[in-house]
């Protein structure tokens, strides 16, 4: 608990936080959350360092669909469903998706590794449907190379751990 | 990826830069010259350069970008800021990425020397968050270039400084609207204000702000350095320069081209993309899911700012979206009404009832449940929405529906209840 709460405040009191603090504080500590969110002493903790109110802290991170004030998996996939890649065949990918990890959008698997998402654009419509787990794009997808991509995700994390 | 303009004709050279975004590099092809240039001179020799250049905004609205340099230029001394707008939040569009992974260098050029025109000592480049490879690539360019003088306190000896912080948006497409975006650097939600006053008196914490597009800003170093004459070759009489088309969908080869002003879609679709991957051609989705979807006949149209006005297609952000003939036109403004309705920040009741209402049409027609008067009341909200949304979010998002009425009315009419009734029968076959 003391390490989270010292993590906020040098994220928030971090000379690169610049001016333009609070929306960069707020993703910040949810990259350095590993439940990939912003609790409530997080938030609290913010408002506290940049001295504004709990309430202003709450408005905005609500407003925002990449923050979440819930906790997460280690690991958010991202399905892009805008028209490219709807029309590439997104929904078999998301379809072959759910199935393999066994939750639906907005869900988080019950290992708490891998939560999936929609996500607009990736930027990536030249390789149609893509994804994205993490910061990691993945195009040109077909039921199956998705599939082999959760599973080769869950080996290479496995052996993170036992190293 | 893609075919390449020839490099003396172009003004991203992307085909030299593939993997290579290294300062070095950069200036081994004469980056940097221009910003030497820019700086020995004056701030308003680099105005008339890009006004004489003609450039116009490549963010949306195509605003001739000198007026807006010189608008900041002219408030009473004190300090203002240079955004630039790297949200690139419109589906179909990754131009910008590709500007800001390939040729950072290019970009920082550009927000120098519009700086130096503006009188601006900081900048910021808000990036969305789902570009954290343009992130990385950026925060390393600002690195470098500071490093070697080109960012941060008297650049290239000059007495100028200015200097460059990344901000990463979260996730919201409306923050790409410049006045949403100013909100959304200073901490609030990333909702849109009212104009006036303009961002160019009063933007950023209130002051002086020149915001645009990561593809107006990379347009400046070639303008400057090769000069005015050279730019306006490249295009036609009535837009000068070159394009980024993203290109995606039904094609044979997607991917990123640069094309001169006047090429016509059917020669980007053709051309650059190969023609169509298989089946015949159906529709044409320009400009993103706020642009419009066109029949293939409206395809000889050039891409040029009066030519595409007269054919009422939207250029925006350069997206061109290829869909065949076993692509349902409902299913695909079904996918663009739904991002607005996710998208819309709710804040006026044109915008979050009309796209609520055209939703709900649209779901009953795909289900099989409307009938032909749903139809006429689809038309009548998105038309009030288009006249009356507070922002430009509600006011495009009509577009997709008011041209697949207009062109592909039969295919709603087919899937309506009582299509016998009213509808011809031909129409409904
Ligand atoms: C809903 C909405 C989204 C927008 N998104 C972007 C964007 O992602 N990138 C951009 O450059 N301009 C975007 N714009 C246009 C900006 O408001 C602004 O006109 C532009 O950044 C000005 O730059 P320019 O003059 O270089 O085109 C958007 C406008 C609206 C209404
Ligand atoms: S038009 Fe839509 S996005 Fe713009 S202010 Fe109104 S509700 Fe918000
Ligand atoms: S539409 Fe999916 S990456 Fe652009």
């Amino acid at each position: 608990m003391s390490t989270q709460r010292q993590s906020v405040k040098d994220i928030v009191t971090a000379p690169a936080a610049g001016q333009a603090a609070l929306l960069q504080a707020l993703l910040a500590v949810q990259d350095a959350s590993p439940e990939n969110y912003v609790s409530e002493e997080a938030v609290n903790e913010i408002a506290h360092l940049l001295g504004i109110s709990r309430s202003r802290v709450y408005s905005t991170a609500s407003f925002y669909s990449v923050i979440s004030l819930k906790p997460r998996g280690r690991h958010i996939v991202r399905v892009c469903i805008n028209a490219p890649c709807e029309n590439a065949g997104k929904q078999a990918v998301l379809a072959a998706l759910e199935q393999e990890l066994g939750v639906g959008l907005g869900c988080t698997t019950p290992d708490g590794r891998f939560t999936l998402e929609g996500v607009s654009c990736l930027g990536a419509c030249y390789m149609s449907p893509a994804i994205k787990i993490d910061n990691q794009l993945y195009g040109d997808l077909t039921a199956e190379a998705a599939v082999a991509i959760i599973r080769r995700c869950r080996e290479e994390e496995n052996i993170g751990h036992t190293a | 990826m893609g075919t390449q303009l020839d490099s003396a004709k172009s003004v991203f050279r992307l085909g030299l830069f593939r993997d290579f975004p290294t300062l070095m590099h950069y200036r081994d092809f004469g980056g940097y010259q221009a910003l030497a240039k820019a700086l020995a001179g004056s701030p308003e020799a680099v105005i008339g350069d890009i006004g004489a250049a003609g450039l116009r905004g490549r963010g949306g609205a195509a605003f001739p970008t000198a007026a807006k340099l010189q608008m900041v230029r002219d408030n009473p001394p004190g300090e203002r800021y240079v955004i630039c707008n790297a949200d690139e939040g419109e589906p179909g569009t990754f131009k910008d990425r590709f500007i800001m992974t390939h040729i950072p260098f290019q970009l920082l050029e550009g927000m120098t020397i519009a700086a130096y025109a503006v009188g601006a000592a900081q900048g910021f480049i808000y990036i969305r968050h789902e570009y954290p490879e343009a992130q990385e690539t950026m925060r390393r360019a600002i690195a470098a270039a500071r490093a070697a003088g080109l960012l941060g306190g008297d650049i290239l000896g000059s007495g100028f400084s200015f200097d460059i912080e990344i901000f990463s948006g979260a996730g919201s497409y409306l923050c790409g609207e410049e006045t949403a975006l100013l909100s959304s650097i200073e901490g609030k939600k990333g909702r849109p204000r009212l104009k006036p006053p303009y961002p160019t008196q009063s933007g950023l914490w209130g002051r002086p702000t020149l915001i645009n597009n990561v593809e107006t800003l990379a347009n400046i170093p070639p303008i400057v350095d090769r000069g005015p004459d050279w730019y306006r070759a490249l295009g036609t009489a009535d837009s000068h320069g070159t394009k980024l088309i993203s290109l995606s969908g039904d094609v044979v080869r997607r991917g990123l081209y640069e094309v001169p002003f006047g090429t016509t879609f059917r020669e980007i679709i053709d051309n650059c993309g190969g023609g169509v991957r298989q089946g015949r051609l159906k529709a044409v989705n320009i400009g993103g899911a706020s642009g419009v979807v066109v029949p293939p006949w409206e395809l000889d149209c050039p891409l040029e700012y009066s030519a595409c006005g007269q054919h009422g297609i939207t250029i925006g952000s350069g997206a061109v979206f290829v869909m065949d003939d076993s692509r349902s036109i409902l299913e695909n403004v079904r996918n663009r009404v739904d991002f607005f309705l996710h998208e819309s920040c709710g804040k006026c009741t044109p915008c979050r009832e009309g796209l609520r209402q055209a939703g709900r049409i649209i779901h009953r027609l795909l289900a099989g449940n409307a009938v032909l008067a749903d139809i006429d009341n689809l038309e009548r909200y998105t038309r009030t929405m288009q006249n009356a949304a507070f922002c430009g979010l509600g006011q495009a998002a009509g577009n997709s529906l008011i041209s697949s009425l207009k062109y592909f009315r039969g295919e709603y009419e087919a899937m309506c209840r009582d299509r016998g009734e009213a509808a011809p029968k031909e129409a409904t076959a």
